[in-house]
């Protein structure tokens, strides 16, 4: 049987959404960026917004989202991606407005733009990479590393008292009356993927009623900069990551 | 009206789609008369108060990118905040407006007018190879015309624009002629207009648009610097305006833009009564700025004087734009303080005449 047999409609069970470009990505091999992309391409080929749609990046490993997931982008400066998506979403307020950022981005330099962006519950959806690193600039210490976690600039290990214990931005953020949806995901099994695809439909569906900030972290590996093999990384991750960054989705309004 | 007062009923009038503020001395008036107009109400326009001066910038960047026309206005330390997202703007080529009513630096400096950003404004501020569009107004009414100047010239040339002026103006009450209402552009205006870069949603028949200061390879960043560099050749061929008043039979000059340009007419009507013979160019633009009118002035004139409440900055370029023709000298009073014409007249004696 050759190749083109099996190529037929009726054998197709699966295929790469029409959202997401053909260009090759750029992530380290593990890296669970393009599943995160992915999803959100799936997302919105499902619910046909791909002319609504405008995605914010990040600086960070995925500064270059806009190669890959078939929108318009606006590429923000360092942590500010929640301003930018302020002005986008209440100057076109039919449209669905989403933010792709890493721990470093919204947490440590973006602390104030997502705070007062969720607090303000501006109609939009954040989707939160936490894989408590630095990767893009070489495996720093990043605001949510672990305590104890080795990083280029914490080469002995987190210290709490010099650095300060990692941020826990979901739990602040619930906290806010601005939020209208707010849950921790992750993406290293099938199971986890179809979890967090469903909270990620959620959060444009809640951007399409209007009814506020949806706010989906997403907890994450390194491989590289955590050096490890990738499927090491995820075991690292069940045992340490998920005891400190707990799953679940904290609010559902 | 107030000048801050100008600015904001303008741009409501001018159809200006997004206003994001941050508080501060002197120019607070501009945020508190929008908020007070209310001009979601009236014409659709979004105001608001953004948590930091770095935030309403990016905002700008945001509403930028869509095509739609924004705008901010802060002060001295605020300005110097937002200068990363004019940066990010210069660098994706989109247009907007920021307002910078000067107060005396350095820091937090003084709530006093004062002129000491001029080379921030002028040289691009930010980092990166980059230009603002300058206009200097020196009364409430262009204050309020150069909203529509400086966004007509920022969509122009998809630039930033900046008008550059200081506390006096901005807190100074005069008679002000408002334009009409015009009609904010429609979402299908904005992508007949700017189609070709403003980011309203990827439809089938188009590929994606993406606003971004981005670029990896180095060969394709010097490219596009290229193109930038063309871009602002373009504008100082065709974009410089200045005033002259009593140039004709001039022996010396007085250069002033600003505040210090209302001063200087004053002088030199005192310096014309002593019998001498003065005149006064004040630079409109201050990027691109007036360099080859100043350069066949040096022809006639004996020497110029820069005033300036600063403590020296336009002057350099006006030593530029001379060339070691003539002497070229500064007065200027500083971190908050006005100079009188007075103090002028003699400097033009001391420093010019003498000289």
């Amino acid at each position: 049987m050759d190749v083109k047999d099996i190529i037929k409609e009726e054998n197709l069970v699966y295929k790469k959404s029409e959202v997401l470009t053909d260009n090759v990505m750029h992530y380290c091999p593990g890296c669970t960026h393009g599943v995160v992309h992915k999803v959100i391409a799936e997302v919105i080929e499902e619910k046909d917004i791909q002319d609504k749609t405008i995605g914010v990046s990040p600086v960070g490993c995925s500064v270059l989202a806009y190669n890959y997931i078939d929108i318009d982008w606006h590429e923000a400066a360092h942590g500010r991606a929640p301003a930018v998506a302020t002005a986008v979403s209440r100057l076109m307020p039919d449209k669905y407005v989403f933010t792709y950022q890493g721990d470093g981005d919204l947490a440590s330099i973006g602390s104030a733009e997502i705070l007062h962006a969720c607090n303000r519950g501006e109609n939009i959806v954040v989707v939160f990479i936490n894989n408590g690193i630095y990767g893009m600039t070489g495996g720093q210490m990043a605001p949510t590393t672990l305590p104890g976690m080795a990083t280029s600039t914490s080469p002995f290990g987190r210290d709490v008292k010099l650095a300060g214990n990692p941020l826990k931005m979901t739990e602040i953020v619930a906290g806010l009356p601005g939020t209208c949806f707010v849950t921790r995901q992750s993406a290293e099994t099938a199971g986890a993927v179809r979890k967090l695809k469903k909270a990620i439909r959620k959060g444009f569906d809640n951007a399409g009623e209007h009814k506020g900030t949806s706010f989906i972290e997403v907890v994450s590996t390194c491989a590289s900069g955590w050096k490890m093999a990738p499927d090491a990384a995820n075991e690292w991750m069940k045992d340490n990551m998920f005891p400190y960054y707990e799953k679940g989705t904290l609010k559902d309004e | 009206m107030k000048g801050n007062e100008a600015i904001a009923e303008a741009a409501i009038r001018y159809g200006v789609d997004g206003y994001f503020g941050y508080p501060i001395t002197p120019q607070s008036e501009v945020i508190e008369t929008l908020m007070a107009r209310k001009p979601w109400e009236e014409t659709g326009m979004v105001v608001l108060q953004a948590e930091s001066e770095l935030a309403a910038a990016n905002m700008l960047y945001g509403g930028a990118a869509c095509g739609k026309r924004v705008m901010t206005s802060s002060s001295s330390p605020g300005i110097s905040l937002k200068l990363e997202a004019i940066s990010y703007m210069a660098g994706a080529e989109l247009p907007a407006l920021i307002v910078n009513v000067v107060r005396g630096g350095p820091g937090l400096g003084t709530i006093q007018p004062a002129q000491s950003d001029y080379f921030q404004a002028t040289k691009g501020g930010g980092h990166g190879d980059y230009q603002l569009i300058v206009l200097a107004p020196n009364s409430v009414q262009e204050m309020a015309d150069f909203v529509e100047d400086g966004l007509d010239l920022a969509f122009k040339y998809r630039n930033p624009s900046m008008i550059l002026t200081d506390g006096m103006i901005g807190q100074m009450m005069e008679k002000v002629e408002l334009k009409d209402f015009k009609t904010r552009l429609t979402e299908e205006e904005i992508i007949e207009k700017y189609g070709d870069w403003a980011t309203t949603g990827k439809t089938k028949n188009r590929d994606k648009i993406v606003a971004t200061s981005l670029e990896l390879q180095s060969e394709l960043q010097e490219k596009f610097n290229h193109k930038l560099q063309d871009k602002y050749r373009e504008i100082e061929a065709n974009e410089v305006r200045y005033e002259t008043t009593m140039v004709d039979d001039a022996e010396y000059l007085l250069v002033a833009y600003g505040s210090s340009s209302r001063i200087c007419m004053k002088a030199v009507e005192m310096a014309r009564d002593k019998g001498i013979k003065v005149g006064l160019l004040r630079p409109i633009t201050l990027y691109p700025f007036p360099n080859k009118e100043l350069n066949s002035l040096a022809d006639q004139v004996k020497g110029m004087l820069s005033v300036e409440m600063s403590a020296g900055q336009m002057v350099q370029d006006i030593k530029l734009a001379v060339n070691g023709k003539i002497p070229v000298e500064h007065f200027g009073r500083f971190g908050g303080i006005i100079p009188s014409p007075e103090e002028i007249v003699n400097a033009l004696e001391e420093k010019i005449i003498k000289g």
